[in-house]
């Protein structure tokens, strides 16, 4: 073994422990009970049977509260896909079909709106949701997340749409389509994955965003903004279990399009 | 089955001119192939007449109906394109039926159309798999039979057999001609390939930069060219142009003597390189190159300082740095204006 591929695998080890082993660690502390947390050395599998593993879990679930806000933060990601794709989606294909002036200021601008930080765009906007009748509203929250994913909806899918030959929505408007028809016939059923992708990626941002989501609500909170306000006063290992259940999801939706999103990033992943 | 009138249309991007007000008339069932190298225009015009370019000026009619602002679905066209694009997403069978599917026409009618154009393009065995399974012949014939298949009253072709390679090519341009004869179907076809123009088309028209230079059948291209440049263009190898001198009406070549239709001044005789036979007289030509290619030879050298390329019979027993001598046939050379590179007539 050289030590070029030494490097290499050392590199390969550290990146996946990167990620893994706190994934890990809070997996065997949500699922152990307090004795888990504190014990060391930490066991490798959870000790009890499967039963006294998933209590925890079930036991975190009954907490009150804790549905409604799993609710409202399902509600709130929904809220914040469909805004991303209604409005992404026919900026990302003006960007990817037409040339118009100021198509690259346009890009620029779209990255610079994630330059704000979202504390200075959530405490104006609680103020401004208070009069419109937003305010501790799943669509409020929902529109504040939008503007987080809004960025990624649409220059992911203006690359989607780049990726499709200009010549087969020609074709079909020789054939017959109109415009909208070509969308519908062509170009849709081409970038359905990809808009899959996009906007699994928009639900996860939504999913766990905390910040923005505890400032605009107070009594319909998402699972993250609820979390973040009961947990505190929770024992560690109720903590651990509230982060377990909420990465999964995260977890679960990023492993399956990951190959999708690394193609639309432009990162070759074979 | 309509023809299509192209009534100056001028088209420009920006400051650059592609089309300088160009016409041009395809009758029923005419096959004509716009003809000239990149830049010319040609996908343009063609891209125009399909609606999918918007002229600056000018009319499109196709069946007599001024069809310029209606969109591409309206114009009862179909089009080959030049990366065929087959939808990816459809199996060829969906391919195919993709227009009459469009068009709303029924069940019966789309499974009978796509069967018969699958049969004449030998596709039957392919109709249930997906394009990325097909090669690019295959799917080159996809793209033909979903153009086919609507029945166009107009056929509209790009460049359609550039990415085939060279023998496959050859194939499908017989097949093509014998498909397009059998249905009758007007066809406007663009291509910078002459031998495929030549071979294919009913009439040619020569693009060169935004303007038609000529239109007519390719045996009186080839015989008369109107410019220098189509000249050059048809042919292969092309024509050779000789800068000369006319006097009292004129030119003389080493020993011989040409009538030309300029009494006096300088003129370009051009001259295909198989119209000329080499024998004991005539003018003087230095032989450079000598390539035997099978049917003939392929001479080429100087006249006079000027380069030349002669056909000669496969067996001419020369080499380089002889002084050989050729005669032109007196009824084949054509006359230009040394300057405009224009044909003179006599």
């Amino acid at each position: 073994m050289t030590a070029r591929r030494l490097f290499f695998l050392a590199g390969v080890v550290t990146l996946c422990a990167w990620v893994l082993v706190p994934l890990y660690l809070i997996a065997l502390a949500a699922t152990g009970g307090s004795g888990v947390v504190h014990a060391w050395p930490k066991p490798f599998l959870p000790t009890g049977t499967l039963a006294a593993t998933l209590a925890p879990l079930a036991r975190f679930l009954s907490i009150a509260g804790v549905w409604p806000a799993l609710l409202t933060s399902v509600e709130t990601a929904l809220v914040c896909v469909a805004i991303s794709l209604a409005l992404g989606l026919p900026a990302g294909y003006a960007l990817a079909r037409f040339r118009f002036r100021g198509a690259v200021l346009f890009r620029v601008l779209v990255l610079m709106t994630r330059a704000f930080p979202v504390a200075i765009l959530a405490l104006p906007l609680a103020v401004t949701f208070i009069r419109l009748g937003l305010y501790d509203t799943p669509v409020g929250v929902g529109l504040m997340h939008t503007a987080l994913a809004l960025p990624f909806t649409i220059l992911v899918s203006a690359s989607l749409f780049q990726a499709i030959p200009a010549e087969l929505e020609e074709a079909s408007w020789v054939f017959g389509c109109s415009r909208l028809g070509a969308f519908r016939h062509v170009v849709m059923p081409l970038a359905l994955p990809g808009i899959a992708a996009a906007a699994t990626f928009a639900f996860v941002i939504s999913w766990n965003e905390v910040f923005a989501a505890s400032v605009l609500t107070v009594r319909h909170r998402t699972l993250t903004a609820y979390l973040l306000a009961i947990l505190p006063e929770s024992p560690l290992n109720v903590q651990f279990t509230g982060a377990f259940l909420l990465v999964i999801p995260s977890v679960l939706f990023i492993f399956l399009v990951r190959r999708r999103l690394f193609s639309i990033w432009g990162i070759a992943n074979r | 089955m309509a023809e299509i009138v192209i009534d100056r249309v001028q088209k420009s991007f920006g400051a650059t001119v592609a089309l300088a007000s160009v016409s041009l008339a395809v009758a029923d069932g005419e096959f004509v192939a716009l003809l000239g190298p990149s830049g010319c225009g040609k996908t343009t015009l063609l891209r125009i007449v399909a609606g999918l370019e918007t002229q600056n000026e000018g009319r499109v009619l196709i069946g007599g109906k001024d069809v310029s602002a209606l969109p591409p679905r309206a114009r009862g066209i179909a089009m080959v394109f030049q990366n065929y694009a087959v939808f990816p997403h459809m199996d060829v069978r969906a391919n195919i039926g993709f227009g009459l599917r469009m068009a709303g026409a029924e069940r019966a009618r789309i499974a009978r159309q796509v069967e018969r154009t699958a049969a004449l393009l030998h596709l039957e065995p392919l109709l249930d798999r997906y394009p990325a399974q097909l090669s690019g012949g295959q799917r080159q014939r996809v793209a033909v039979a979903r153009a086919l298949a609507v029945e166009p009253q107009v056929l509209l072709m790009d460049e359609p057999l550039s990415n085939l390679d060279a023998l496959l090519r050859l194939e499908m341009r017989a097949e093509l001609k014998a498909i397009l004869q059998e249905a009758g179907t007007t066809t406007l076809y663009v291509t910078h390939d002459q031998t495929e123009a030549m071979g294919l088309a009913d009439r040619i028209a020569i693009l060169q930069g935004g303007h038609i230079v000529q239109t007519d059948r390719p045996t009186i291209l080839y015989r008369h060219p109107a410019t220098r440049f189509v000249g050059g263009f048809i042919g292969s190898p092309p024509m050779n142009f000789l800068s000369t001198e006319a006097s009292g009406g004129h030119v003389g070549l080493g020993t011989l003597r040409l009538a030309c239709p300029r009494a006096n001044g300088p003129v370009l005789l051009g001259l295909r390189p198989e119209d000329a036979t080499l024998g004991e007289d005539g003018m003087a030509f230095e032989l450079a190159v000598i390539e035997p290619m099978g049917s003939h030879a392929l001479l080429t050298g100087r006249v006079g300082g000027q380069m030349m390329r002669v056909v000669a019979p496969p067996d001419t027993a020369a080499k380089p740095g002889d002084t050989l001598h050729l005669r032109p046939d007196p009824a084949r050379v054509v006359w230009m204006d040394a300057t405009t590179g224009e044909a003179i007539t006599a």
